[in-house]
């Protein structure tokens, strides 16, 4: 009690003066949180649609309410339902396989001796990362096609005798996604964790060599245990991307064949929404979404705090 | 040094043989397809049709790089995505780097406040039906301030900002405002010189972003010609490949008569062109973009 009196008090002390003599930062603050309020506020307003029969002539005030029946709907809508288990299962395969892939590439660069070896390697490894999807989707394409490279080494081995055609297949469609996904970030995505390791203690190498440790040895009972921290942390903050990670390549390389484990929650979004003009579903499905997203960075904070491993907040 | 030496046992030998043959699977794997690319589209389109092109083009043409620059709507989506992405990365820099400057000062009144609320914008958003909804509203759509204003701040770049400024010494500030610089000047003059590496760390994210992107000109400009970009006018060829692949026919309809070009070519041209200048650039920026992912990976 005493204490925050005291508080209120210095702080009604300097406000006047402060306010005077913060009146640049005051200023810009007011503009910025406008802006703020406009484009990432406002939007959340949009909810209220989910909720009703949105009729764009009669806008939000105008549009009847209809509770949960939009809900209703996509839960009891098969194409819905599926729609979540893609975007769910690539988004986690795409999580597990492109992290392994990453901490792989670290782990075996730190262990190049040579610096020039080591740096062309890594500059090599960065330039998927800067290309758009619609490039890495076309090249892909190229790749995969009845004509392309893999198709070729795959006929000359003679592991099959006719060309594959891999974009006709479900079963293929998941795990093109998390290749392309691993070719495309792989070198990016180990940056962090070539960082962690170069902060590891190096006399931690030299105590384990005296021991006559192998580098294998080294790798598992120092690198790793060394940037566990960072993969946690990377693992936390990346779960809650998991149902985002579905959308450019699906969009792009998915086709009429595969569509049944290539749709993702913003597909269907997109096509509800934007292309059948069905507001109110579309914005349903993104709410469902978000609150997905919440829970799963919620969910992997608590478990991350059990562990006892480091916490995003 | 030399205890280490010796020690180089035959199990060490194996291992830095098999991690050797792992970087030049990777590396192999990563520049094949894009060396690939480049190969198909400096050869004649209807040969390439039949495949079996790999690192070098099998019957030689530039009529693919004559078509894609003959081509209007490339045009365009180049004038526009070089537009964007010179007006969009300077806008947001400038923007993110004033919002950072507040944020960062540690006596700002309101600085957890207007931190805790640029926060909360990382993981609760409207979704796109709503945020369309707002664009529209506001006559974004349509215009090609749509690539440039909605995505001016943001929280990420924003807080990779922030951490680099809090770095700086304190002290700073506190001299130059006894020698009466008020917080404009200080920006200008003390903190923004200092925060060079993290800008140019932001102005490579943000130009990178803009450069690629393709999707707000499919939602928000499909209909306006005048903004379309060029990843978007890339995507459209790649559909038309993957739509009519091995259809060499379908190159006549662009009127060229000798019909030496195919979509799988021209798609290739245009591909090269497009990742031409981020290819040249991004060796050169490394330090850059290290810098921004270990201090924004490192906290927040």
């Amino acid at each position: 009690m005493d204490q925050g009196a005291v508080k209120v008090k210095r702080d009604k002390k300097i406000t006047w003066k402060e306010i005077k003599r913060q009146k640049t930062l005051l200023i810009i603050s007011f503009f910025v949180v406008i802006y703020g309020i406009i484009f990432y506020y406002w939007p959340l307003t949009g909810w209220i649609m989910a909720f009703q029969n949105y009729k764009p002539a009669k806008g939000i005030l105008g549009s009847e309410f209809v509770g949960l029946d939009k809900f209703k709907f996509l839960f009891e809508d098969a194409t819905f339902l599926r729609v979540i288990r893609n975007t769910f299962c690539m988004g986690a395969l795409n999580l597990l396989t492109t992290t392994v892939m990453a901490i792989l590439f670290a782990v075996l660069l730190n262990e190049i001796r040579s610096s020039v070896a080591k740096k062309t390697v890594q500059t090599i490894s960065y330039l998927p990362h800067f290309l758009s999807w619609i490039i890495v989707a076309g090249i892909l394409h190229d790749a995969l096609s009845s004509t392309g490279i893999v198709n070729d080494l795959l006929l000359r081995a003679n592991i099959i005798d006719q060309a594959i055609n891999f974009f006709a297949y479900p079963r293929y469609f998941w795990p093109i996604v998390a290749f392309a996904n691993c070719w495309k970030e792989t070198g990016w995505n180990a940056i962090i964790y070539l960082a962690a390791i170069t902060a590891i203690d190096p006399s931690l190498y030299e105590a384990a060599s005296i021991d006559g440790a192998g580098r294998l040895q080294k790798i598992r009972h120092i690198t790793l245990p060394g940037i566990k921290p960072t993969i946690m942390i990377l693992l936390l903050m990346n779960i809650g991307n998991v149902l985002n990670a579905g959308f450019e390549v699906q969009y792009i390389l998915g086709n009429g064949l595969v569509k049944s484990v290539s749709d993702t929650i913003d597909i269907y979004v997109l096509k509800w929404g934007i292309s059948q003009n069905d507001f109110s579903l579309g914005t349903a499905a993104g709410i469902f979404k978000s609150a997905v997203s919440i829970a799963l960075i919620v969910i992997g904070n608590q478990l991350a705090k059990r562990a006892g491993e480091e916490r995003l907040f | 040094m030399k205890k280490k030496k010796v020690k180089s046992s035959a199990g060490s030998k194996v291992f830095t043989v098999l991690n050797s043959l792992f970087m030049i699977a990777f590396i192999v794997i990563t520049l094949y397809p894009v060396l690939n690319t480049v190969a198909i589209s400096f050869n004649d389109g209807i040969d390439a049709v039949r495949g079996g092109i790999y690192l070098w083009p099998r019957k030689f043409a530039i009529k693919n790089y004559q078509t894609v620059l003959a081509m209007e709507n490339l045009i365009t989506g180049a004038k526009v995505t070089v537009a964007r992405t010179v007006i969009g990365t300077v806008s947001s820099v400038i923007a993110n780097a004033l919002l950072a400057y507040v944020v960062s000062r540690k006596r700002f009144i309101f600085k957890s406040q207007l931190s805790l609320f640029w926060v909360i914008t990382m993981y609760v958003n409207g979704g796109m039906i709503p945020v369309f909804m707002l664009y529209r509203n506001l006559g974004l759509t349509g215009s090609f301030w749509v690539y440039v204003i909605p995505g001016m701040i943001g929280a990420w770049n924003m807080l990779v900002m922030r951490t680099y400024m809090l770095g700086l010494p304190d002290s700073l500030e506190e001299s130059a405002q006894l020698d009466g610089a008020g917080y404009m000047t200080i920006f200008t003059k003390i903190i923004s010189p200092l925060c060079k590496p993290v800008y140019a760390t932001v102005v490579l994210f943000v130009a990178v972003g803009q450069w690629n992107s393709w999707f707000d000109a499919m939602l928000y400009n499909r209909m306006k010609t005048e903004y379309t970009t060029l990843q978007y006018e890339l995507m459209k060829l790649l559909s038309s490949v993957m739509q009519q692949s091995g259809n060499a026919a379908a190159a006549s309809e662009r009127g060229s008569a000798a019909a030496a070009v195919t979509p799988i070519t021209v798609r290739s041209a245009a591909t090269v062109v497009t990742m031409l200048p981020i290819i040249c650039l991004y060796p050169f920026l490394q330090r850059y973009f290290i810098t921004g992912l270990t201090i924004g990976g490192v906290k927040e």
